[in-house]
């Protein structure tokens, strides 16, 4: 369904993606670890075009496109079958939880207004807030914050959903409300490629896991394979680092 | 106080009132209308990042805040027929006004906009949305929620700053009272008479501005 083929980026000297392929299917949930600063987030935000790759080719539903020549109308155009949830939620302040689902799809894809607020109180029961759908985003918890996010990423049904650490923002105990919604989006079939320190979302709910480190990928693997069976010795080191920081 | 110089105030308070209301009034109005125009335009090619727009609007914002604007109505007035370009009072004080003022409101509304944290520009892009449309929706509500306070204390200072256009021959308030000091010589009286009106006119501005606060705040974000 996606794949990227040696996407590259450097800010200044500094090469933060030195040729990074990843492959993703229909109905994947790729969670991607990796120490901090090995590039996890640049790599999402070049995938959906955030940040401005280097190099690269992306193949996206059959078609053909070059990180270094795409243009404008291609990238709206994946856009709009993509979403994105953010670390910090970047919910719309000016806007209700309801009205920031209903922005995309009337705004952006000219839907009635009706049918469009129809699917958003849907999305908005199914992360478990249809009783805060005129509340604006400073009357939530940030675990309502990030799940109303959720709610705009699923309302326009999009073939894939990526995630850049969604619960790291989030005070403990807020993060269990919104893994158990992406557990139940996984459950649901959403592709999703998810970065995450949360080893346990890695290990229990992810399809595969990627390793990166200085820009590179180092492991690539089906997840059960990545735990039990890690082939790098790096990768079996940091899962022994996250071992340890869970027991402590 | 002398029952004749109290007198000459009540009969001139209405007098002074009335090009208050015809005058300084539409002056500040349209001046300050054209002023936020000129200010969200020239804020939003900046942070566009529109090269060659950019360094214009930093130019006109550079020559405006760094000259007088009574030095800026004598050239519009007085210099500009010199080359041709001959205006009434009127219209060449709504234009250095307008000019003046939207230089200052440039700058209060780019850091409004600025202000409008980058992240949900790209969440606007995720779900689809053009630069215009969350321009138009998302960032520009809230700058102008942000900016409202400031840009209030600037429309204030207009209202005042118009006196000045009695220097280029505007029969506002302040040319008004000049004109019937110069016959009366009830100078301290009428200055102060004057002074009231001003000070009234902007508490009125004042009160509006913070009724506009209330009603933004009870629209639901902070
Ligand atoms: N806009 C930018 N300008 C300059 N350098 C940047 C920028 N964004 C990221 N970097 C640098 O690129 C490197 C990779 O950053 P990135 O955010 O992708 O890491 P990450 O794997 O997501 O880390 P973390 O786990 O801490 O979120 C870091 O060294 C970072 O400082
Ligand atoms: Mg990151």
């Amino acid at each position: 369904m996606l794949e990227v083929k040696n996407i590259k980026k450097s800010f200044g000297d500094l090469q933060v993606l030195k040729g990074v392929d990843v492959r993703v299917e229909k109905g994947d949930v790729v969670a991607v670890l990796g120490p901090s600063g090995s590039g996890k987030t640049t790599l999402l935000r070049c995938m959906n075009f955030l940040e401005k790759a280097d190099e690269g080719i992306l193949n996206f539903d059959g078609e053909e496109y070059d990180f270094r020549t795409i243009g404008r109308k291609d990238i709206a155009k994946i856009r709009k079958k993509t979403a994105f949830v953010f670390q910090n939620y970047n919910l719309f302040r000016n806007k209700t939880a309801l009205e920031n689902v209903t922005e995309g799809l009337i705004v952006a894809r000219k839907m009635p207004k009706a049918k469009a607020k129809e699917i958003a109180m849907a999305a908005l029961e199914k992360v478990g807030l249809s009783d805060r759908s005129s509340h604006y985003p400073h009357e939530l918890s940030g675990g309502q914050q990030q799940r109303v996010a959720i709610a705009r990423a699923i309302a326009t049904n999009p073939e894939i959903i990526y995630f850049d650490e969604p619960t790291s923002a989030l005070d403990p105990e807020l993060i269990g409300e919104v893994l158990s919604v992406m557990r139940q989006l996984a459950n649901e079939g959403m592709t999703m490629m998810v970065v995450t320190h949360e080893i346990n979302f890695a290990k229990n709910v992810s399809s595969r896991v990627i390793f990166m480190e200085d820009g590179e990928i180092l492991e690539n693997a089906p997840s059960k394979e990545f735990f039990e069976n890690p082939k790098e010795e790096r990768t079996k080191a940091f899962i022994k680092s996250i071992a340890e920081q869970h027991t402590i | 106080m002398s029952e004749k110089v109290l007198n000459l105030l009540m009969d001139s308070f209405t007098k002074i009132l009335i090009p208050g209301i015809k005058v300084t009034i539409p002056l500040t109005v349209i001046s300050f209308s054209l002023a936020m125009v000129i200010a969200v335009l020239t804020a939003m090619v900046q942070y566009a990042n529109i090269q060659g727009l950019k360094q214009l609007a930093r130019f006109y914002i550079w020559i405006i805040r760094g000259t007088p604007v009574l030095v800026q109505l004598y050239i519009v007035f007085y210099g500009l027929p010199s080359v041709g370009i001959m205006l009434d009072p009127f219209p060449a004080a709504v234009a250095v006004f307008s000019i003046n003022e939207g230089a200052y409101c440039a700058e209060t509304m780019r850091a409004a906009i600025e202000s409008v944290p980058v992240g949900q520009l790209e969440a606007g892009y995720c779900v689809g949305m053009s630069w215009w449309q969350i321009m138009r929706r998302i960032v520009l509500p809230q700058a102008f929620r942000t900016a409202f306070p400031p840009l209030s204390n600037s429309a204030i200072a207009l209202v005042k700053d118009t006196s000045l256009a009695a220097n280029i021959t505007v029969a506002e308030m302040f040319m008004t009272t000049q004109r019937i000091a110069a016959r009366t010589y009830e100078f301290l009286p009428l200055y102060c008479e004057v002074a009231l009106i001003y000070l009234i006119f902007s508490t009125v501005l004042t009160k509006l501005q913070r009724a506009g606060e209330k009603r933004l705040n009870a629209h639901g974000f902070n």
